[in-house]
């Protein structure tokens, strides 16, 4: 796999922590809790890293049984966090 | 670049970030807010289908049986729980993540045969410190869950904890440089222990916080998992959990900021005073006394006033008591009365929670205003109506040096022609602490349940 290695990664982290900041820069006060959430929901896909994680596992039971929670956690991350700030946002109307 | 599997995966993971951050972009603006969580969920449903085809892979039916337990227990949870209880339900899914995370770091180090000299040292350098961020966000979350949900009542577990969880850290951190310095082949043992401590210190630092403080260390422990996230990508040289993980770490860091700055508090403060916990001395006592009004007295002063605020708090909340005040609201639009809502930044559990409790009502978000917008209302607004808030109109905030909230902006309901206080008792606030607005001239407490109270306003300005 093409895999993203030493300066370059460095250099993805920087930018990518920019955007980060700049995105959210002038997020209103209403929309922090469903901003929280949706963040929330974003940093699951620590699952795909998970499912990577228990597809290497190989036979051993240890790993395999480490890798399958790695897989529940991160599924719960994901699914959770999608499904309650969908919830959230589709409260949000307009007057007009 | 020839067309393979490979490839594919890596457009596939390249797609994903850029649809998180044009999705957490949208997030960011209340009218395109719901397109972006649906942008940012098309990313990782594309992520996570592509992940099956790496190539090399075994443990499918475990994958998808682990998928289909976490992601359907997820599922029913987020669909069930109330609104008012959001902000430990994301601290939970946050916590998973963590733990995730941290997992992941396990498999690696644990791993004996194959790719782990591949990872290199700076590798599993990186992966040890985000298992430790990560087994700390899992565990320290687990007690915000449990805190925010009255399962944990206790603070301090010991006297000078706050000293122990410092050398419990440095105890951890050496352990994990052992594990690192150990490459390429860890001592199982070493790696136990290592998980073993972070897990604990994530639960002793955690213990001490106050709940009110909790929602500000659910958005920092939000940043770490985040960072974990990228630190796993790094091991993993996997672009999109750097990418996510990175933006998500720099983004909950500034929210973080933000919402401690709205509860007028430091981070540091949030994390080792432990406020919330202690019992404050109100600066002055009570002077005057709380003046009772009817319902019908407040339900003709409401419909004959031009200017009409709403505050409403937590409170009103867990009397859920909103719908009935958005009805009230409506009919006395209808009656030509210009109703705002004022929302200050902490109303609710965590800042923007009340604007999600009101939305729930119906409540449209261009009613609702925040405090800079409306603060200089006030002394135009013929009637302020508190409902279910304390501290956030406590001019104690104004003056009184000695008081813990003091410098916290206020929502200046005192400054309102009268104010109107619902009330369910004549006790103190979430805080303990005397609030000199319902001993003001201008103000008048209605006890009673919100809900009830609610429903009596209705049928007041309706038998007008």
């Amino acid at each position: 796999m093409i895999e993203i290695e030493g300066m370059v990664a460095l250099y993805v982290f920087m930018l990518a922590a920019f955007t980060g900041y700049e995105v959210i820069g002038r997020v209103p006060v209403i929309l922090h809790t469903p901003l929280m959430s949706g963040s929330n929901f974003v940093h699951g896909i620590v699952l795909v890293g998970a499912m990577v994680a228990l597809g290497e596992a190989g036979d051993s039971v240890l790993l395999q049984a480490i890798g399958f929670i790695a897989v529940v956690l991160a599924a719960g991350n994901a699914v959770g966090g999608y499904v309650v700030t969908e919830r959230m946002l589709e409260m949000f109307k307009s007057s007009k | 670049m020839k067309i393979n599997i490979e490839t594919i995966i890596q457009i596939a993971y390249f797609s994903a970030a850029v649809l998180f951050i044009l999705g957490l972009k949208k997030m960011s603006s209340p009218v395109t807010a719901r397109g972006g969580i649906i942008w940012a969920g098309v990313g990782m449903l594309v992520a996570t289908l592509i992940t099956f085809g790496v190539p090399g892979m075994q443990n499918y039916v475990l994958m998808t049986v682990a998928i289909a337990i976490g992601g359907g227990l997820a599922f029913w949870s987020g669909r069930i729980v109330q609104m008012t209880a959001m902000p430990q339900m994301i601290a939970l899914y946050n916590g998973m993540g963590g733990g995730a995370a941290a997992a992941i770091a396990a498999v690696t180090l644990l791993h004996t045969t194959g790719h782990i000299e591949d990872i290199g040292e700076v590798g599993i350098a990186l992966a040890v410190i985000g298992a430790l961020i990560g087994a700390v966000s899992f565990s320290g979350s687990l007690i915000a869950f449990g805190k925010l949900q009255d399962l944990i009542k206790r603070s301090a577990l010991f006297p000078y904890q706050q000293i122990f969880n410092l050398v419990l850290f440095a105890v951890t951190v050496v352990v994990g440089v052992m594990v690192v310095l150990q490459f390429p082949s860890p001592d199982p043992m070493m790696v136990y222990l290592f998980f073993g401590l972070a897990l604990i210190l994530g639960l002793l630092v955690t213990m001490p916080i106050g709940g009110a403080d909790m929602p500000v260390v659910i958005s920092l422990y939000n940043a770490l998992t985040g960072l974990a996230v990228a630190f796993e990508g790094f091991v993993l040289g996997n672009a999109a959990m750097i990418i996510a993980g990175t933006v998500v770490g720099s983004a909950g860091t500034l929210l973080t900021q933000m919402m401690a700055k709205a509860m007028n508090r430091s981070l540091g403060n949030v994390l080792f005073s432990g406020m919330g916990t202690k019992e404050v001395a109100s600066g002055e006592g009570s002077e005057g006394t709380m003046k009772e009004i009817e319902a019908n007295d407040v339900g003709v002063m409401m419909a004959f006033a031009e200017r009409v605020v709403i505050i409403p708090g937590y409170g009103m909340a867990v009397a859920q008591a909103q719908h009935k005040i958005w009805e009230l609201t409506q009919l006395l639009t209808e009656r030509g009365v210009s109703v705002k809502f004022a929302i200050h930044p902490v109303a609710g559990r965590m800042p923007g929670h009340m604007n999600v409790l009101l939305a729930e009502a119906g409540v449209p978000y261009d009613m609702i205003y925040d405090l800079e917008d409306i603060n200089a209302e006030f002394p135009q607004t013929d009637v302020a109506l508190v409902i279910g808030a304390n501290d956030v109109v406590n001019p104690d905030a104004r003056t009184n040096k000695g008081s813990p909230i003091y410098g916290m902006p206020i929502l200046d309901a005192d400054r309102a022609k009268n104010c109107i206080v619902i009330k369910r008792g004549k006790g103190r606030g979430f805080s303990g602490l005397e609030n000199q607005l319902f001993f003001a001239d201008n103000t008048r407490m209605l006890y009673g349940d919100g809900q009830a109270a609610g429903s009596e306003l209705i049928q007041a300005v309706k038998g007008l």
